[in-house]
C-alpha cells in the first residue's frame, strides 16, 4: 500500500469522525426535539433532515454549493467577513458527510425516545425531575442502544461519502481526496491492483461497524 | 387536607364532567373499563389537562382555568403509582426510590431511602434491577419510591391487578399502613370489587365518564354499576366485606 492510500485512509477518518461529533451533537437534540414536542412544521422538519437519506448525493452537494459556495447564502457572508471559502477544504468534506449521515441519527434517536414507555417519563415529572433533568437520567440512558447504533451508523455512512463530496470538496490529491474519491481516481487510471487494496479496506471497515451497529442495538439491560 | 374537584374533559369523542371531594381517607375509584376513573389520576396530577374545572388539593389549587392556575406535575407534590408500576428498568431499587429524592446531603438522602426500604421490607435487594425482584417486591418499590418525597396525596392505578390473590391481600395490608403511617388521602383506581369494598372509606362510582354516585361502601351497595359488578363476578355480600355492606 502506497502512501497515498494512507493519507486517503487517514483522512477519511479524519472526516468521518469529526462529522460524527457533530452528528452526534445535533443530531441527538434533533431526535430528541421531533420525538418529544410537538412544534408546528415538525414534520417538515422531519422531512427535511430525511431528504438527504433518499436523495442523490450529488442533488445534496448542489444544494449544498448553493448555500456554502463562495457566492452562496452562507458562503458569501462568509467569504466577506473572512475571505475565507470552506469549498474545496477538508471541512467540506465534514460537511458533506454531515449533512448525509445526519438523517440516520436523527431517525434512530427519534425511534429509540418515542419507544420508551410514556409512564417512565410521567413518572419522573411526578417525582419532581424537570424535562431536562428527566432527559438526563431517564430518556437517553433508556434510549443508550438507539443511540449508539445511530452514532456507529453515521460513522460508517460519513466514511463512506462520494458523491457531496465530491461535489463541495472536489477531489484534490494530498488534501481532499477521502478513500472513496481515491477509488474513484485509482479505478479510472487502470491501477487495479491498489483500488483493491482500497476495495477491501472499506468494505471490511464499513461490514465491521455494520455488525457492531446492529450488536449494540439488540443488547437488552 | 382534603381533596376536592371539578373537571371536564373531550378527548375523542368520550366526555368526562365528575365533581366530587374526599378528606383524608382512602378513596376508591371504582368503574368499569373505560369510565374515565385513569383520566381522573392524570389530570389530578397534572399529567393531563382539563379543559375546564379546578382540582383543590387542601388549601392551595392545582388547577383553576378561570383563573389560569395550573401547577406543573413536578409542583403539585403527588405521589403515583402507575398500572404497570413504571420502575426505571436501568436504576437499581435503591436508584429507584432515592430517584424522587432531594435531600441537603447524600448522608441524609440514604437514611430516607433505608426508611423506607425498612418500612416496605425491602432489605437485600437494594442493588438489584427490577426486572430481578418478584412481582410483589416491585410493588412494594413502586411505592416506597411514591412515598418518599411524603407527598400530599398517593394516586394508584391498579396496581394491583397484576398480582395473584395472597400477594394482593399483602399489598393491600401496605395500603392500611400507608394510610395511618402518612395521613394524607390516598385515591385507589380499580374495577375489582372486592378490592374495593375491603379498602375504601369512600367509594366514587364512575360510569360513562360521570359520577354515579359517592357514598361509603354500605351507602353505595344498591347502586346499578355495583349490581352489575356483583353480577359479573358473581359476588355476594358475604364473600365481600359483611360487616361493610350490612344495612342496620
Amino acid at each position: 500500500m502506497n502512501t497515498d492510500l494512507w493519507f486517503s485512509l487517514r483522512l477519511s477518518l479524519q472526516v468521518a469522525f469529526a462529522a460524527t461529533v457533530l452528528i452526534v451533537l445535533f443530531g441527538v437534540a434533533a431526535g430528541y426535539l421531533l420525538a418529544r414536542k410537538n412544534f408546528r412544521g415538525k414534520e417538515l422538519i422531519d422531512i427535511l433532515f430525511t431528504l438527504p437519506l433518499v436523495l442523490p448525493p450529488t442533488v445534496t452537494g448542489y444544494y449544498l454549493i448553493i448555500l456554502f459556495g463562495r457566492n452562496g447564502w452562507i458562503g458569501k457572508v462568509l467569504y466577506t467577513w473572512t475571505g475565507w471559502s470552506i469549498m474545496f477544504t477538508w471541512y467540506a468534506a465534514v460537511l458533506a458527510s454531515f449533512v448525509v449521515a445526519l438523517p440516520l441519527m436523527i431517525r434512530t434517536t427519534r425511534a429509540a425516545i418515542e419507544s420508551i414507555d410514556p409512564h417512565l417519563i410521567q413518572a419522573s415529572f411526578t417525582l419532581g425531575h424537570s424535562e431536562l433533568e428527566t432527559a438526563w437520567k431517564v430518556i437517553l440512558p433508556l434510549a443508550r442502544r438507539g443511540l449508539l447504533a445511530g452514532t456507529v451508523l453515521s460513522f460508517a455512512r460519513a466514511m463512506g461519502e462520494f458523491g457531496a463530496t465530491l461535489m463541495v470538496a472536489g477531489n484534490i490529491p494530498g488534501k481532499t481526496n477521502t478513500l472513496p474519491l481515491t477509488i474513484y481516481t485509482l479505478a479510472g487510471s487502470g491501477e487495479w491492483s491498489q483500488a483493491q487494496i482500497a476495495v477491501l479496506l472499506l468494505t471490511l471497515a464499513s461490514a465491521f461497524f455494520l455488525f457492531w451497529a446492529n450488536r449494540t442495538a439488540r443488547k437488552a439491560f | 387536607m382534603g381533596l376536592s374537584l371539578r373537571l371536564f374533559k373531550k378527548v375523542d369523542g368520550f366526555t368526562l364532567e365528575v365533581e366530587w371531594a374526599i378528606d383524608e381517607e382512602l378513596a376508591v375509584l371504582f368503574g368499569f373499563s373505560g369510565a374515565g376513573k385513569s383520566m381522573t389520576l392524570q389530570m389530578i396530577a397534572g399529567l393531563m389537562t382539563p379543559d375546564r374545572g379546578r382540582i383543590i388539593l387542601g388549601e392551595e389549587v392545582l388547577f383553576d382555568n378561570q383563573t389560569g392556575i395550573n401547577l406543573s406535575p413536578q409542583d403539585r407534590s403527588i405521589g403515583y403509582v402507575f398500572q404497570d408500576l413504571a420502575l426505571f428498568p436501568h436504576m437499581t431499587v435503591w436508584g429507584n426510590i432515592a430517584y424522587g429524592l432531594r435531600g441537603p446531603t447524600r448522608k441524609a438522602m440514604a437514611v430516607k431511602v433505608k426508611e423506607m426500604i425498612e418500612i416496605f421490607h425491602l432489605e437485600g435487594l437494594e442493588k438489584k434491577k427490577p426486572a430481578a425482584i418478584s412481582g410483589g417486591q416491585q410493588q412494594r418499590v413502586a411505592l416506597a419510591r411514591a412515598l418518599i418525597r411524603q407527598p400530599r396525596l398517593l394516586l394508584l392505578d391498579e396496581p394491583f391487578s397484576a398480582l395473584d390473590s395472597p400477594l394482593r391481600a399483602e399489598m393491600q395490608d401496605y395500603l392500611k399502613t400507608i394510610k395511618q403511617d402518612f395521613k394524607i388521602p390516598v385515591i385507589l383506581v380499580t374495577h375489582d370489587l372486592s378490592e374495593a369494598y375491603s379498602l375504601a372509606d369512600c367509594l366514587i362510582i364512575y360510569s360513562q365518564g360521570r359520577i354515579s354516585q359517592v357514598g361509603s361502601p354500605r351507602e353505595v351497595w344498591t347502586n346499578p354499576i355495583i349490581r352489575e359488578a356483583k353480577r359479573v363476578y358473581r359476588l355476594s355480600a358475604e364473600a365481600l366485606s359483611p360487616e361493610r355492606v350490612k344495612t342496620d
